[in-house]
């Protein structure tokens, strides 16, 4: 047996492993990975693949934890669809079933368990795809907030796409589906720990149909997919110029923000390229079928709002950047922990 | 969104640029100091490095509170947050400042009660919420917080509230400024004054840096148009041989100050006779501690504050970036063992701090092979 080498050296678990940012993925790598995964995999996405008998399969798990449980727009059982579905469909898979399990707090209403499968029945319907099985745990008063859903998934990959991080090439343009920020912000004041309000809610919804369509009008030219939850659009890039080792340069002037998301980011210090979404996927396709791909998605009902928002570029390799309308240029890093304001 | 956008321009910035480029002397070096944390965020998140002359370097000065606090103070702030019944809350980016065991987030993650609060007053709720408990707000920054602590602590004495703490660490800025200047190896040829700091003390009280020093400063805000307007200010006062106090973020500042912030933070702070200022060392009358008619509140009293002093790790040059001697790549911890993630010193800490937004911003620095 060989040995397995382990480069996590952090002593305890911290909430930023969880946030999506670069302490996740020093976890996934440092000490998940080398246990758990035989050869050192080329790139992380969010769906593994499965060749069997000629077919593709796509598999995911997903959990949540979020905290409130309902929140404007959406709740955690929609949640744990749409999430499942679309780490599946960002992989070029549309879902064909999924597992669910439930883990419950002692105490919990059962008005409010039953709101939630509720929720998760709905937006399975609404996704085109079954809960067909699953298990239920119940933990003592205190040792969860009210709920935890885990949710596995598998698809069946679209022959006419192979989505990797491998091949994209300078030149690829950057494709956005719509404002990004919607979920994190309204997650975050729903908290009621900030004394603001604004009229957001939750972009939760299932990204199939846009990705259905793309695949339809641009399937040659489709390189990426990826749908930028915890850590948004920055921590997602930046992902992606690490596997592919090449720069991204996004037009800050076209990131499509809604001016209540600015807002908030701009009181608490925070970057809306940090803030996660749930109904928002970010797409690079060669130049040739950036248009078409593009028209595809905003002739789709829902994405009205998708922008052309950058392209990628030779150098500087590993990077993402993002240009301002007047010149200046910085450097956007992953999420660094979670998102922490400033404090004047 | 009004008093943003209009000083996000690109045209106005453009030309503002322009009118910098056009202006400066070619044959000589421009070092300007932003003072302030916020202005050092602004620079890196608008890039405004980019848009001003090669000859014209911005110092990142010690405006940022997180990158000022010695790791003495933290570590006697989370053997406080580690006691029976307490609840320690602070704000975001003291989560992750480290002490020498750990941050107030690792505290956390270990079982120690640590919220994130958004504003003082959200620490006295919890201590009005949690009647049974110890509630201590570690009250960090300048003039800029110092005025909402206070209110807090006249609001907890108006509910009688028993059960809330303050754990001093706020200071002052104009000691801070006039240590840099007093410092031998200083090589700053103009200041871009604080915003947030003037709003509450005004811009009579830096006339001193004009008067004995002779260099100048114009008071600035913190959108890209502030900042360049405000930088071409300080290239014109220097082409036209003045020194003077100016004011360009006039829509925020008051001249005189803000009078009713100044008498509440009066009524409830005094000014320590020093205070450790971290890559500064000890600064007299540099820092506020609570007012003897309001101990029953002060954290220091309650608690028995050991008064740890921790010196930085040998290797760590906070002092001479702070005092901009060295750019913050040229710190021998920079990038290896002292990275955002794992901040060895408290520059790397905050998105205020010089460090963490060099290290994002050394990328670019490479890629274009300077």
């Amino acid at each position: 047996m060989t040995t397995t080498k382990i480069h996590f050296t952090d002593d305890h678990i911290g909430l930023a492993h969880g946030a999506g940012g670069k302490a996740s993925r020093r976890l996934i790598e440092g000490l998940l990975v080398p246990y758990l995964v035989d050869g050192a995999p080329t790139e992380l996405n969010d769906a593994a693949y499965l060749d069997v008998n000629g077919s593709r399969l796509a598999v995911t798990a997903d959990s949540f934890v979020v905290k409130p449980l309902v929140f404007p727009g959406g709740s955690i059982g929609e949640l744990a669809v749409n999430g499942t579905v679309n780490d599946l469909a960002m992989g070029g898979a549309k879902s064909l079933a999924l597992l669910s399990t439930l883990i419950l707090e002692a105490g919990l209403a059962t008005s409010e368990l039953e709101r939630e499968v509720a929720a998760m029945a709905r937006a399975a319907q609404r996704a085109g795809v079954s809960v067909v099985g699953g298990d239920t745990k119940v933990v003592e008063h205190g040792k969860a907030d009210g709920m935890f859903i885990t949710t596995a998934g598998i698809g069946l990959t679209d022959p006419r796409v192979h989505l990797s991080g491998q091949n994209v090439r300078p030149g690829d343009q950057v494709i956005l589906s719509g404002p990004i920020g919607d979920h994190g912000i309204t997650v975050l004041l729903a908290r009621g720990e900030l004394d603001l309000e604004a009229d957001l809610t939750s972009d939760t919804r299932p990204l199939w149909p846009f990705v259905s369509a793309l695949i339809d009008a641009a399937a040659p030219g489709l390189r990426w997919m990826r749908d930028p939850t915890r850590g948004g659009v920055a921590t997602a890039l930046n992902e992606l110029a690490r596997d592919a080792k090449v720069a991204v340069v996004l037009d800050e002037e076209a990131i499509p923000v809604r001016s209540t998301v600015r807002g908030a980011c701009e009181i608490l210090g925070m970057d809306p390229l940090h803030i996660a979404n749930e109904g928002q996927f970010l797409a690079i396709v060669s130049p040739d079928y950036a248009d078409v791909a593009l028209e595809s998605i905003t002739r789709t009902p829902g994405g009205e709002g998708a922008r052309r928002i950058g392209e990628i570029q030779e150098a500087p390799k590993r990077v993402v950047l993002a240009r301002s309308r007047y010149g200046g240029t910085r450097v956007v890093d992953m999420l660094v922990g979670d998102p922490l304001p400033r404090i004047c | 969104m009004k008093y943003v956008d209009e000083f996000r321009d690109a045209e106005l910035i453009r030309k503002t640029s322009e009118e910098i480029h056009r202006l400066v002397d070619p044959n000589r070096k421009y070092r300007f100091m932003e003072v302030c944390g916020g202005h050092t965020f602004s620079i890196f998140r608008f890039g405004i490095q980019n848009l001003l002359p090669g000859n014209i370097e911005l110092v990142h000065g010690p405006g940022c509170p997180v990158c000022v606090l010695p790791m003495g103070r933290m570590d006697d702030g989370l053997t406080i947050a580690q006691q029976k019944n307490v609840i320690f809350t602070a704000f975001g980016d003291v989560m992750r400042v480290p002490g020498r065991k750990g941050s107030p987030l690792e505290l956390r993650a270990k079982g120690a009660d640590i919220r994130m609060i958004y504003s003082p007053l959200d620490a006295l709720k919890i201590a009005v919420d949690h009647p049974d408990r110890k509630v201590v707000l570690f009250a960090i920054g300048f003039e800029t917080t110092a005025p909402s602590t206070a209110l807090t602590l006249l609001r907890a004495r108006d509910l009688n509230v028993s059960n809330f703490f303050v754990f001093s660490n706020h200071v002052l800025i104009l000691p801070a400024i006039r240590a840099i200047l007093d410092s031998p190896d200083m090589r700053i040829d103009g200041f871009l004054g604080p915003g947030h700091v003037s709003a509450v003390i005004g811009a009579r009280p830096y006339e001193f840096i004009t008067k004995h020093y002779n260099k100048p400063l114009v008071i600035s805000g913190f959108e890209p148009l502030d900042l360049l307007q405000s930088i071409l200010m300080l290239v014109k006062q220097l082409k036209e041989g003045r020194c003077e106090v100016e004011n360009q973020y006039s829509r925020v500042v008051p001249w005189e100050g803000n009078v009713p912030a100044l008498n509440a933070m009066n009524k409830v702070f005094e000014v320590r006779p020093f205070f450790e200022w971290r890559g500064l060392g000890f600064i007299t009358q540099s820092a506020l501690k609570l007012r003897s008619e309001f101990s029953q509140w002060d954290a220091e009293v309650h608690f028995e504050v050991e008064g740890v002093r921790v010196t930085d790790p040998k290797a760590a040059q906070c002092g001479e970036v702070l005092k901009g001697v060295l750019r913050p790549h040229q710190c021998k911890l920079f990038g290896k063992e002292c990275t955002p993630e794992h901040p060895v010193g408290a520059l790397m800490v905050s998105s205020e701090g010089a460090c963490a937004a060099y290290y994002h911003h050394v990328h670019l620095r490479q890629a274009v092979g300077e």
